[in-house]
């Protein structure tokens, strides 16, 4: 079962799908090595569930090569299945066991099961175990979904839309769990649309969008976000003007001023070296980084790449 | 964990979720009880000669012998089939497409749970004809040709729950289907009302073709006393099996959109 050592839990190359005409996925390419926290970032309709259920075994590629820990799912999908574990974007249970009888069911289709006891520890449902499922709220639902994906021991889970149509306190309950699947050292696949989801959760990320992968990388600098121009942003009292030097490189609108900056230590420091000498008080100062959500909206707008 | 062992833990959820789901407790098991009662009781005095040439019985004894008969049809048809869809349709059966155990054993598992529950309603119901109606039961060697007929008909009709679920649109839709293509053959098929021997012949020509007739027949055999034709039998496997091929060909795990 470890004959397989590869540093890639996941590997694709050219992986092609459509179905009938519309072309799903267009080509992509992707490593994720093991025990990383990897989402999957596109819009609706972008090709992300039809990625995951590629590398699940659910679906058939029409063409390119898929290697998941070293199987491949179309043609040792069994072998695969005893391996990773698969929350889907919504599935139902047995509504009428309980917990416990649940995680201990699916523990039965495994080789090598977890103990029910750890893995209801691990997803906060101790305390539920005797719960009947139909009894259970949205949030703990999802941690039970994750429970039965771990039950098999799983060295790879997929999650797909964790989250999805969950309050925010809901959310907080499956980011914890999630966040907590590292320090089993397992490798997480998750696919979602929300950016907080992302940048909070994951090591790294890739952006879907029309059956491509457009950008990939670490959130914080993803598409070179930290590189990119920063704004400075703040207000001028009323009856101030800015001197020549620095009104030159500002968009005034009314009172309120925007300098788009390359040099932003520079630019700050003039700026406040000027307002301290004539004692202006910058009302709302500030400086903004396109955040995660204005790189990815860039990227998966329709105007952006190829049609 | 081998293929057995999987098998037997998964009857067992099977029979846990299935007692513990008021729906299924009550179409599949007091339902077909509260008939025979009814019938039974309502239309329990008069007496009716079975077949063309067959003996002539008590009323009641009939009822005991046709609502074995639908009992086994409710446990098995209806309830895989309406199963079947609200586990296809919310997904259970994806989540479960998605893990190692072989769909053979997951298939087998509901068939074993769908023939002991076929089982104990057969047996109670006997014994409710044995005690107020004096209703016979078979020994020796009608009790095996009643024996096989029951099996063979648990998993014909089981097969026949996993092949409408092939043309079942979705979840709300299954008990509508299930019922539409059901209710129709119990009454051509003399569950509810005995076919009398003036009963138009094309009636019976369509009660021959399917296999619930045959079936009840084979029911029939066993309580009250008509003679046993494997024929019966043969006709209710070939549905079966016919169904059985559909379902191999055209199940699917994920929910039908």
């Amino acid at each position: 079962m470890e004959s397989d050592t590869t540093a890639s839990a996941i590997r694709v190359r050219g992986l092609v799908k459509s179905y009938g005409k519309s072309p799903a996925l267009r080509g992509v390419d992707l490593d994720i090595p093991r025990g990383e926290i990897f989402a999957l970032l596109g819009p609706n309709g972008a090709g992300k569930t039809t990625f995951v259920e590629i590398l699940e075994g659910f679906r058939h590629r029409d063409a390119g090569e898929v290697s998941v820990l070293g199987l491949d799912p179309n043609h040792q999908p069994m072998a695969l299945k005893t391996r990773i574990g698969i929350v889907l974007q919504s599935s139902g249970m047995d509504r009428y066991l309980n917990v416990a009888e649940t995680v201990a069911m699916y523990s039965s289709y495994y080789p090598h099961p977890r103990p029910v006891d750890e893995i209801l520890e691990q997803v906060g449902l101790t305390e539920k175990r005797k719960e009947r499922v139909l009894r259970l709220s949205g949030g703990q639902q999802r941690r039970l979904d994750v429970a039965i994906a771990l039950a098999g021991n799983p060295e790879l889970l997929f999650l797909d839309e964790p989250t999805t149509g969950f309050d925010p306190s809901a959310r907080r309950e499956v980011w914890e769990v999630i966040k907590n699947l590292r320090r089993l050292g397992t490798t997480v696949v998750l696919t979602t649309h929300f950016m907080d989801e992302a940048q909070y959760l994951a090591d790294r990320l890739a952006v879907i969008a029309r059956g491509r992968i457009v950008a990939e990388g670490d959130p914080a600098t993803l598409a070179g976000r930290d590189r990119m121009q920063a704004t400075i942003r703040f207000t001028l009292p009323e009856g101030t003007a800015l001197p020549d030097a620095l009104s030159a490189l500002t968009v005034v609108q009314g009172r309120s001023c925007e300098i788009v900056s390359g040099r932003v230590t520079k630019d700050l420091h003039d700026l406040t070296d000027w307002a301290l000498s004539c004692d202006v008080s910058l009302e709302d100062l500030r400086v903004d980084r396109p955040s995660l959500e204005d790189v990815y909206l860039e990227l998966t707008s329709d105007e952006s790449g190829e049609p | 964990m081998n293929a057995a062992a999987m098998l037997s833990t998964q009857v067992k959820y099977v029979n846990k979720a299935f007692w513990r789901n008021p729906a299924s407790a009550f179409f599949t098991f007091a339902f077909p009880l509260m008939f025979l009662v009814i019938f039974t009781s309502l239309l329990g005095n008069h007496s009716l000669r079975v077949s063309a040439n067959g003996p002539v019985v008590s009323t009641s004894t009939y009822y005991v012998a046709a609502m074995a008969a639908y009992a086994v049809i409710s446990a098995t048809y209806n309830n895989i089939a309406i199963g079947l869809a609200i586990q296809r349709d919310s997904g259970v059966l994806k989540r479960t497409k998605g893990t190692p155990i072989p769909s053979g054993v997951y298939i087998l598992g509901r068939l074993i749970h769908a023939f002991f529950v076929s089982l104990i309603l057969v047996v109670i119901t006997a014994a409710y004809g044995r005690l107020f109606y004096h209703a016979s039961l078979p020994t020796g060697r009608p009790l095996v040709e009643f024996l096989a007929m029951l099996l063979v008909g648990t998993m014909a009709f089981c097969a026949l729950g996993f092949a409408i679920t092939t043309v079942i649109p979705n979840a709300d839709a299954a008990p509508a289907v299930v019922n539409a293509s059901i209710l129709p053959l119990l009454f051509l098929s003399g569950i509810f009302i005995p076919l009398a021997s003036n009963a138009p012949s094309w009636l019976l020509w369509i009660a021959r073709i399917f296999p619930v007739r045959h079936f009840a027949l084979g029911m029939d055999a066993g309580f009250v006393g008509t003679a046993f034709s494997w024929n019966d039998v043969w006709v209710v496997a070939a549905w079966g099996l016919g169904a059985f091929a559909v379902s191999f060909r055209f199940f699917t795990w994920e929910p039908k959109n």
